[in-house]
Formats: C-alpha cells, structure tokens, sequence
C-alpha cells in the first residue's frame, strides 16, 4: 500500500495548503447545521413539561460540554501522535486545539450555571458534571500554562504533550471519583428525577447542534492550526512562495 | 556495540534510594518543613473555624487530606530541582540504566521522607480535630496509600517543570488537578473510619489507583526528565 498521502501531513506547506482547502468545507456545513439546529430547538420545539422553556438551554450546554472532552481527546492524541513519531505538525494540532478546548469547556460551565438558576435555584451546586467539567477547565490551564512556561518550542511541544496524554489516562478516573463522591454526599438532584426518552422533535435539533458544533470545531481548528503553522515556519522558504 | 551496565537495574536503584535517604537524612530540617506546614494547616482550622470538637470532627477528612494534598506538593520542589542544578539528573539519563527505574527510587526516597511522616503525623493531628482512637488505623492506612499516589503524580508535575524557571507554582497547578481522584477517595475512606463505618471499600479504590501509579507514573516522569533536560 501506497503511504505517501499519510507522510505528507508531516510537511508544513501540503497541511498549510489542505487546512486551507477545507476550512469552508467545514465551516459552511457548520453554519447551517447549527441554524437548522437554532430553529428547530428554539422555534418548532415544544416546551419541556417541567422545565418549560428553560430547557432550550440544553442546545448549546451539551453540544459545548460534549465537545470539551472530544477536543481533549484529539489534543492527546495529536500529541501523543506527535510525541511518538515526532511529527511537528501533529504538536501545532495539539497546541490548537488547547485553546478552542478551554473555551467549550467554559462555555458549558457558564450555560450549566445559567441552566442550574432556575432549575436549581442557584448557579452553582456542586453537581458531578459541572465539577467534572471544572477540573477539566483546570486541565486545559494547566496544559497551557505549562506550554507558557517553557521558552523552546520544541521542548515545550514535547512536556505539555506527555501531560496531555497522562491527563487522558487521568480523566476517565476523575469523572468516575467524581461520580462517586456525589452519590455518597448529595441525594439525586432534580435533573436525575425522570429522565424520560426524549421526543423526536426535541432530539433530532439537539444532534444537529451537535452536529454543527463538532463542524465549527473542526472549521475553527483549521484556522487555528494554519495561523500555528505560519507562527512555527515564518522562516522557512516555502512560506515566501506560499503568501506573497 | 553499547557496553553492557556491570550492574543491575535493581542494583542502581536501590543506590540511589541510598543516596537520596542519606542526603536527606543529613539535612533534617528540610525534612521537618512539609511536616511542620502540614500541622500547622491543621491546626489553623479551630482557630478559623470553630473550637467545638463535635464540628471539626465533621470538617476533619477534607481537613487532613488537602493538608496533606498541599504538604506533598510543597515538598515536590525538591524532588529533582537540586539533582538537576548540580547535574546528577544528567547522569541518571547517561547511566546506561533504565531511568524509570532510578526515577522510581527517588520517589519512593521522596515518599518515605515526607509521605510516610505526614501519614505517621496525621493521628497526632487527627485528635486535636477530634477524631476518636479507634478511627486512626483506617486514616493511617488511607494516608500511606494516598500519599503513595501523590508522590508519583508529583513526580511527573517536577519532571515537567525541570527547565521552568519558578517551576514550583505551575508544578502544583498541574498535579493538583490529577490528584482529584485520590483526594475523593482518601477523604471518603477517612470520613467512614471516623463514623464508625466500614472504609475498605474506599480504600480498595485507593490502592488501585495507587497500583495504577506504580505501573505507569515513574514511565512518564522518565519522559519527562528527559524532555527537561534536553
């Protein structure tokens, strides 16, 4: 078998060029999953018969809460990609993906919290979602800080990417304690009550959403990942012949 | 052809465990430093919270183990910045001996001068936050478990903190995250020695995680030194 397609994402330029050619590819499918997405959860929905309205929230809480630990994972694998074949495009995947990472994980704190106000009575309550998701929040800070702290690229590419593939050991773990230290010390909350099968007009939304966001991702990690690949080869040649 | 090590892995290690005790053991006051920080943490909360044995009974799980938490990572400092200044850590990498191996021997050095103490410490402690007698053979054995744990997550936070400049902040803001686990499952084994219940199954959580430890972290802190050093 010819692996040549596969040894060309080790090359600066072919992945400049292809993060180029498919950034609209992901970025226009994005934009209409998610207004379809928009529509149908806010408009053609019904109302939650509990929850009424407040439950709409939902369709931007889980899709950024599923995409928090689906971008930790490609970030450890890119790194761990990285780490073993030492291909340095694979740590300016990972180095991109930090960022967008943090940024989901926060907004799914900030909707969970919104979402806890009515539903909870107060923004915060030491649920084992949101504070798994805190801890995940904290691993992404610490990911980055520690890509701060070291001045050389290629050192720093290499440390933030061992802990990036020990925090991934680490996460099932930490959602598992987490579980289980709030089964012991807090009585089911509300959410947990009944937990009906939700109803076609109501999922079909929420998976395009979800759909729309895992788009948006990929569209937004392009960009990212040319504007990391523009950083680490402003001195190579090829760049000149590229941009100018 | 490379030449062969004239000793054995096991050999090397148990040389530097040596080392590491006898270094230490020559300057006591930086042993005494995590141990008196934990106790006064301790002590701290009856003065902030409340002298009622009764409350700081119910307080005393969460109260042990983030001392004992931040006591460990106050002491990782340690771990491997002096071996690395003066060079040694660069002859472990040369050794020719596996360095997970040598890494292995200095943090079990590293758990038996802070780790074991702190657990040996805790009853003292404990019963100035109220803890009855008979809950101390559970806390203990929760706290040498934990600390095991601790010091191997620790251990990998150093190592990739080697070539920071003021490392000690970023390493604990790294390891702090990751020991989430064995802070649950400590403070859930202690609490359950203190009312009365049963704390092996908190424990047995305990000692996986600790297994999982053994197996894997003295891997990557290897990874991680030699990053650092680079």
């Amino acid at each position: 078998m010819d692996w040549t397609w596969f040894h060309k994402f080790g090359s600066p330029p072919h992945v400049y060029r292809l993060a180029g050619v498919l950034t609209p590819w992901f970025a226009w499918p994005a934009v209409a999953a998610i207004l379809a997405g928009l529509y149908g959860g806010l408009v053609l929905a019904p109302p939650d018969y509990q929850q009424g309205d407040g439950f709409r929230i939902i369709y931007v809480h889980a899709p950024s809460a599923w995409l928090s630990v689906m971008i930790y994972a490609t970030m450890a694998a890119a790194a761990f990609v990285g780490l073993v074949w030492r291909m340095k495009v694979a740590h300016a995947v990972a180095a991109s993906c930090a960022g967008i990472g943090a940024w989901f994980t926060a907004v799914s704190l900030v909707t969970g919290m919104l979402w806890g106000k009515p539903m909870w009575g107060t923004y915060w309550v030491w649920d084992p979602r949101l504070t798994a998701q805190l801890i995940l929040l904290l691993l992404f800070f610490g990911y980055m800080a520690l890509r701060a702290g070291i001045d050389d690229l290629g050192r720093a590419d290499r440390a933030s990417a061992v802990l990036a593939v020990v925090g991934l050991v680490n996460v099932p773990i930490i959602r598992f304690s987490v579980d289980w230290w709030n089964s012991i010390h807090q009585a089911p909350s509300v959410m947990k009550l009944g937990r009906p099968t939700m109803p076609m007009d109501m999922l079909v939304p929420l998976l395009l959403m979800l759909l729309g966001f895992t788009l948006y991702f990929a569209a937004v990690l392009m960009v990212r990942l040319r504007a990391e690949v523009l950083r680490r080869e402003r001195n190579a040649s090829w760049l000149k012949e590229a941009v100018l | 052809m490379t030449p062969q090590p004239r000793t054995s892995a096991l050999a090397a290690a148990s040389a530097v465990l040596q080392r590491d005790l006898v270094l230490a053991l020559r300057r006591p006051s930086q042993l005494l430093q995590p141990l008196a920080f934990f106790v006064v943490v301790t002590l701290l909360f009856p003065l902030g919270y409340t002298p009622e044995l009764a409350k700081l009974r119910s307080i005393a799980p969460g109260v042990l183990w983030v001392g004992a938490l931040l006591a460990s990572v106050l002491a990782l400092d340690s771990l491997f910045r002096d071996d690395a200044a003066d060079g040694t850590l660069e002859q472990f990498v040369l050794a020719g001996q596996p360095l997970a191996a040598l890494l292995f021997a200095k943090t079990a050095a590293h758990w038996l001068l802070t780790g074991l103490p702190l657990a040996l410490m805790a009853p003292v402690t404990g019963i100035a936050l109220g803890v009855p007698i008979e809950a101390m053979p559970g806390i203990l054995c929760a706290l040498c478990i934990g600390t095991v744990t601790l010091s191997l997550i620790g251990a990998i936070g150093a190592g990739l903190t080697l070539g920071v400049r003021r490392g000690g902040v970023l390493s604990s803001l790294l390891t702090l995250p990751l020991s989430v686990p064995v802070l649950v499952f400590g403070a859930r084994a202690t609490e359950l020695a203190i009312t009365g219940g049963s704390p092996s199954g908190a424990l047995y959580l305990l000692a996986a995680l600790m297994v999982l430890g053994l197996t894997l972290a003295p891997l990557a802190a290897a990874a991680a030194v030699r990053i650092g050093l680079e």
